[in-house]
């Protein structure tokens, strides 16, 4: 029985909390979200001289040969600076999909440039009728002379505006909600037939609805065995759901330190509003709902870490806890810091946008109560 | 015990349905959610003055429909089934039963009129830096000069102050004894010398709060409401209007009723998110809670038909109220899953999809100040239980 960080692990903990205080603190963030670009180029160099940008890939492709234990303290520490930067995209999703589907060459060919920091990614699997269903699928690629030609459209796709290459969730055979027939393919964003509408979101980072429209792409662009995607998909989202749940934690525990500390320093009524009984109770129940949050995380990650499959039950929980927490937290962090925690100028709405969006990725509290469900109580 | 609408009472929701049909256009609908809203909701002010129905709230002798509860019922639940966005408050509502209860003829009968016709707009200056929910404690200063008062002070969350014609203000003119005395509450000419408005961006980017600054503003004795030292006798009964105002009933059943029409388009792998079990029991426990307070505020209707302020039980209808909001603003995010964090409010929305989300973003982030604005629950918690429960 041991929950402790390994030395490593602490060092990479302790380098991206250092680079969140000393270049990161909220008006540099506020001038990088309002850029052109909304993240920035130097920083995302920077994440790959330090290294974090090759944590979960191997060793042989230049990787850090990390485990979900390593990435989730990344994750962690960049949700407690609110790091708007596509590491989410590129190195958790886009890296992941090329690490579980790529062949050799794929992966020869990617990865070494996803850890130098030269190809930014983003993964294309939302449809406008799918919500949370990954399988739910219209976007269709269709085989044509040694190749296959993509059409179809995904939406809010994250990083989809910066992202150099994208992975796509086509469609290769079946009907539209067949959990067969689903296939991956690399597509370069800038290939002819692909549209974008690019969006800033809530949470500081950019989406965009991309059509595509009878994109040709070679052979070599199907990532993994045709039509036998969608596990591999899922594989990919129970580690980023993990991921996620990370950063999550990070961001709850800001949250709540900075709600405690505001409380001990705004008087009304010639005291502390901290000093109230009907306020320090609520503050308990949050620091509650941050330790519980914490403590699924870690579950899943000693599950996940043994055998991926035995973490199955637990993701689902773990989802639902991290949405129900979150908000949870975020709704008293607003509320206790009064009109100052409605303004757009305070950090702790843009935390709480932050967690909005980590609870409907991949699926809400109510969707994973229902899947919960579904692989609990299965007789 | 009966709740019965009347034929008569048929007849007029009929009226009532036929003029907001008619009178509210698309045209309308869609000017109040661009950068013309101020126009637009004057506009329709003004229909309403037209109509005779600006002000449901007011006697008739100053311009009141005179209508019964029922026929105001009625009116605000059509208002609000029809998606029309209530009437500016800090005037009609607000400033206007101010003046009524405590005003002198002079400022009545220049005020009450201009009111009614949209003439003036309005804006609250409560809050301060230094006082949110301890009110009370308010620094802005009014010294008198002569037959005017200087000001000097800062008001916060002050929505709408960009487009204020006037500012009621809660000052303080005696530093003496208890701080709930020595307030006054007064009436600023927004376009005084010394006043200065600066914007607040709010957790929705809009722009509809503000701080604003006096710097020896020059205001004329003869716009004190009340008597001077008397102001927080005004600010708590005005405070109470505030809080029914807050329940929302009629537009939290609105709320219920938009999240059953677009959770039946939203699908998940096939399954209509209105048949999802987990949605329908939260959606469920919702409306239990609604008709509840429906109920809760008829109560409260009846027992105040009589006239006058209401009481300290509004503070029930607000705290209830609002959680309402929030839990109907909520699950309408919920619906938009992914597209809940869309931030432009201009997109194309057949390019976009889910045209209903950028503004369910912005309602659902704004909607975190109802718990929070018109005294904060927590201190509605604290006026029921010392003015309800009796416990010191």
């Amino acid at each position: 029985m041991n929950f402790d960080f390994t030395e490593e692990q602490q060092m990479v903990r302790d380098s991206i909390a250092r680079f969140v205080q000393d270049d990161y603190d909220w008006d540099t963030r506020k001038a990088i979200v309002a850029s052109e670009q909304g993240m920035s180029p130097d920083n995302w160099q920077l994440f790959a001289e330090l290294g974090w940008l090759s944590i979960p890939f191997a060793e042989e492709h230049g990787g850090f040969g990390g485990n979900i234990v390593d990435m989730s303290v990344v994750m962690e520490e960049l949700g407690k600076g609110l790091v708007v930067e596509p590491y989410f995209p590129t190195v958790v999703l886009f890296g992941g999909l090329i690490k579980r589907a790529g062949n050799e060459a794929q992966q020869a060919e990617w990865l070494p440039r996803v850890i130098g920091g030269e190809v930014l990614g983003a993964f294309a699997y939302v449809e406008r009728q799918s919500r949370f269903a990954l399988h739910d699928c219209q976007t269709t690629a269709t085989r044509s002379g040694d190749g296959y030609v993509l059409n179809g459209e995904k939406v809010v796709v994250f990083n989809g505006e910066q992202a150099n290459n994208l992975v796509v969730l086509a469609r290769t055979s079946g009907a539209q909600s067949d959990r067969e027939g689903l296939s991956l393919f690399v597509v370069d964003s800038a290939a002819a037939g692909v549209d974008m509408m690019s969006y800033p979101m809530m949470d500081g980072q950019r989406a965009a609805n991309i059509t595509f429209k009878d994109v040709a792409l070679s052979a070599d662009a199907l990532l993994g065995e045709e039509g036998a995607a969608l596990p591999v998909v899922e594989a990919v989202v129970d580690e980023a759901i993990i991921a996620l749940a990370a950063e999550a934690v990070g961001i709850m525990g800001v949250l709540n330190a900075k709600t405690l500390e505001y409380t001990k320093t705004r008087e009304q009524f010639g005291v502390s509003i901290s000093s109230y009984q009907a306020l320090q109770h609520r503050m308990v129940d949050t620091m509650m709902a941050y330790e519980q949050s914490k403590s699924l995380l870690f579950k899943a990650l000693c599950e996940y870490k043994q055998d991926p499959a035995m973490a199955a039950e637990t993701i689902h929980a773990l989802k639902v806890l991290i949405d129900r927490n979150g908000k949870h937290i975020f709704g008293e962090a607003i509320q206790l810091h009064g009109g100052m925690g409605m303004t757009d100028e305070l950090d702790i709405g843009h935390y709480a946008k932050r967690l909005m969006m980590i609870n409907t990725t991949f699926g809400d509290a109510n969707y994973h109560r229902s899947r919960y469900i579904e692989t609990a109580y299965a007789a | 015990m009966d709740t019965a609408y009347s034929a008569e009472d048929l007849a007029f929701r009929d009226e009532v349905r036929g003029f907001f049909a008619e009178a509210y256009t698309p045209e309308l609908q869609k000017r109040l959610r661009s950068p013309d809203y101020k126009n637009a909701i004057e506009e329709w002010q003004r229909k309403l003055y037209d109509q005779g129905w600006v002000a449901p709230n007011w006697p008739a002798e100053y311009g009141g429909t005179g209508w019964t509860a029922t026929q105001k019922y009625i009116y605000e639940t059509e208002r609000s089934l029809a998606g029309i966005p209530n009437v500016v408050p800090f005037g009609l509502v607000m400033v206007a039963n101010v003046i009524m209860a405590y005003g002198t003829d002079e400022q009545k009968s220049y005020f009450l009129p201009r009111i009614l016709k949209s003439e003036d707009w309005w804006c609250q200056g409560y809050s301060e830096p230094g006082s949110g929910s301890d009110l009370a404690s308010l620094k802005t200063k009014a010294e008198r000069d002569g037959d005017d008062f200087i000001i000097n002070g800062a008001k916060i969350w002050t929505t709408y102050a960009q487009y204020a014609d006037w500012i009621f203000c809660l000052v303080r003119t005696d530093n003496s004894g208890k701080k709930q005395e020595g307030i006054t509450f007064i009436l600023i000419d927004m376009k005084s010398e010394g006043i200065k408005v600066n914007p607040i961006i709010s957790i929705d980017n809009h722009h509809s709060l503000n701080e604003v600054e006096f710097n020896n503003v020059r205001v004329p004795a003869k716009n004190v409401v009340g008597e001077v030292g008397k102001g927080w006798t005004v600010a708590k009964a005005l405070l109470a209007h505030e809080r029914t105002g807050i329940a929302g009933v009629a537009d939290v059943k609105r709320a219920v009723r938009v999240i059953k029409e677009v959770a039946a388009k939203e699908e998940n792998g096939g399954q209509r998110l209105i048949d999802d079990p987990g949605f329908q029991q939260r959606l469920a426990d919702i409306e239990v809670e609604l008709m509840a307070l429906e109920f809760t505020e008829l109560r409260t209707l009846a027992t105040q038909a009589a006239g006058g302020f209401p009481g300290p039980e509004s503070s029930l209808l607000k705290i209830k109220g609002t959680e309402l909001q929030q839990a109907t603003q909520e699950m309408l995010m919920e619906i938009a899953a992914y597209y809940q964090g869309v931030l432009p409010i201009d997109l194309d929305p057949d390019a976009l999809g889910h045209a209903f989300a950028p503004d369910a973003r912005r309602s659902y982030m704004y909607g975190r100040a109802a718990t929070i604005y018109g005294g904060s629950n927590e201190v509605q918690k604290n006026i029921i239980a010392k003015y309800v429960l009796g416990l010191e």
